[in-house]
């Protein structure tokens, strides 16, 4: 069930820009239509790229926003996890709560 | 003679209708949304649309490129793959999810409080390895603190007796610990990296239900201002098992989407899931149809995402363990079309 709400409308998650636009949903109470608007404003790109995996592939190399291992292509010298998270926030430029305590706690920026 | 498309029922099982059929099962689901709800028909141009995907003998059906919707998955995984962590990972690299969720089996606050030591530390390390925002979610579940589970009176005996006072008192009471149980876990989570928290099947208990959350999302709002707060919603009318209780000055027994929206909002919440459930006698079709008409004016108003609940059994999607994807795709489809969703 969820791979079939997946393909017949999700935004792709990881695969494309669909975790972002959620971020901006979840955090700033954004509707739809503008909280793609915000993150294709940031990132640079046309809002049918933001569920194109062909297109956030790229972008999110160049971004090191984060791209899912698949199988020989794995991403190791690249921003993951919350690697990938620290930058989400700041080409975002929204909060991450993981990033911000991660940072009080390594004792990051004091 | 019209040719017979293979369709599904609300239990998942197949049977054969004609197009005429089908579109008199719309009209018919419309009708009977509209009637309970005091919601518009949906119009003929809908109705339209909706027979062009339920009359399709195609095995699958989607939105137009361009129209993608943010899936926020509540409870992923089955607890099949090891551990919570790897369950999260599957949904976010396998599954396409936009954001995922963190859940313990006895999917409760007041059940969670009891292991919440082990749950923030599972989700301190999923933080580590999990990019898409990563929530945590349970139900309010007030039931549980009546007796014998719980510290209260249980309403539902009192109620038979018509000790009806004292089965409103016990809600009350039940409501301000379950509020404070729910507050106690976001605390925890939010202090452990979680992005939001999830209230799923709010009002599952009815009006005080609804109150106990809206009150703890009311407090973790004015605590925490980045927080995530999903509300999903039980079912599509808030049952009054106490039947005075207010928010902000709304009664909130007898509330459909629309109002129930107003409220989540009013009290903080960043994302909201209306629910309509299925009737497993009827089409996939008729249910569509009738959950179209009953959550339209709540997109329609709607001044923070929209996601509605689109499980087994809700929606439209058949009540069936395995829901075939033919159906869930028209219903996905169908739903994200008609309603204008931000999510689902």
């Amino acid at each position: 069930m969820a791979s079939t709400h997946a393909l017949a409308s999700g935004m792709g998650g990881m695969r494309t820009a669909g975790d972002l636009v959620a971020r901006l949903q979840i955090t700033r109470g954004m509707r739809l239509t503008r909280a793609k608007e915000y993150v294709a404003g940031k990132l640079g790109c046309s809002l049918r790229d933001l569920a194109d995996p062909v297109a956030m592939h790229e972008i999110r190399g160049e971004l090191g926003l984060g791209r899912i291992p698949v199988q020989d292509l794995t991403y190791a010298n690249e921003p993951g996890g919350l690697e990938a998270k620290f930058r989400i926030a700041d080409v975002l430029d929204v909060p991450i709560n993981s990033v911000q305590r991660f940072r009080r706690r390594a004792g990051i920026d004091g | 003679m019209e040719r017979r498309i293979t369709t599904r029922l609300g239990d998942g099982s197949f049977i054969e209708l004609t197009r005429s059929e089908i579109e008199a099962d719309l009209v018919a689901g419309s009708e009977m949304g509209a009637k309970r709800s005091k919601a518009p028909l949906l119009g003929d141009d809908e109705i339209g649309h909706l027979l062009d995907i339920f009359a399709s003998e195609a095995k699958f059906s989607a939105v137009d490129i361009g129209d993608e919707v943010v899936l926020s998955f509540d409870g992923c995984g089955n607890a099949d793959a090891g551990t919570p962590i790897s369950d999260l990972i599957i949904y976010q690299n396998h599954h396409g999810a936009d954001s995922v969720e963190l859940w313990h089996h006895d999917y409760s606050y007041k059940a969670v409080k009891t292991v919440l030591s082990f749950e923030t530390q599972a989700m301190k390390d999923a933080q580590m390895m999990v990019v898409a925002p990563l929530n945590y979610g349970a139900m309010p579940d007030l039931g549980r603190y009546s007796m014998p589970d719980g510290p209260v009176p249980n309403w539902s005996e009192l109620l038979p007796l018509g000790r009806i006072a004292e089965a409103r008192a016990s809600q009350v009471e039940a409501g301000v610990h379950a509020t404070r149980d729910m507050v106690h876990v976001a605390e925890a989570m939010v202090e452990a990296g979680a992005d939001g928290l999830d209230f799923d099947t709010s009002g599952a208990a009815g009006d005080g239900d609804l109150l106990a959350t809206l009150n703890a999302v009311q407090q973790i709002r004015a605590a925490w201002p980045d927080a995530g707060i999903e509300i999903g919603m039980a079912s599509e009318y808030v049952l009054g098992m106490h039947g005075e209780l207010e928010f902000e000055g709304r009664r909130l027994a007898g509330m459909w989407p629309e109002d129930q929206l107003a409220a989540a909002t009013a009290a903080g919440a960043t994302i909201f899931g209306p629910a309509v459930n299925v009737n497993t006698t009827k089409s996939v079709a008729w249910n569509v149809a009738r959950a179209c008409t009953i959550v339209k004016p709540c997109t329609a108003a709607a001044t923070i995402p929209v996601h509605m609940n689109a499980g087994m059994g809700v929606g439209g999607v058949p009540m069936s363990a395995y829901p075939p994807a033919d159906a869930t795709a028209r219903v996905s489809r169908a739903l994200v079309d008609i309603l204008k969703l931000d999510g689902l």
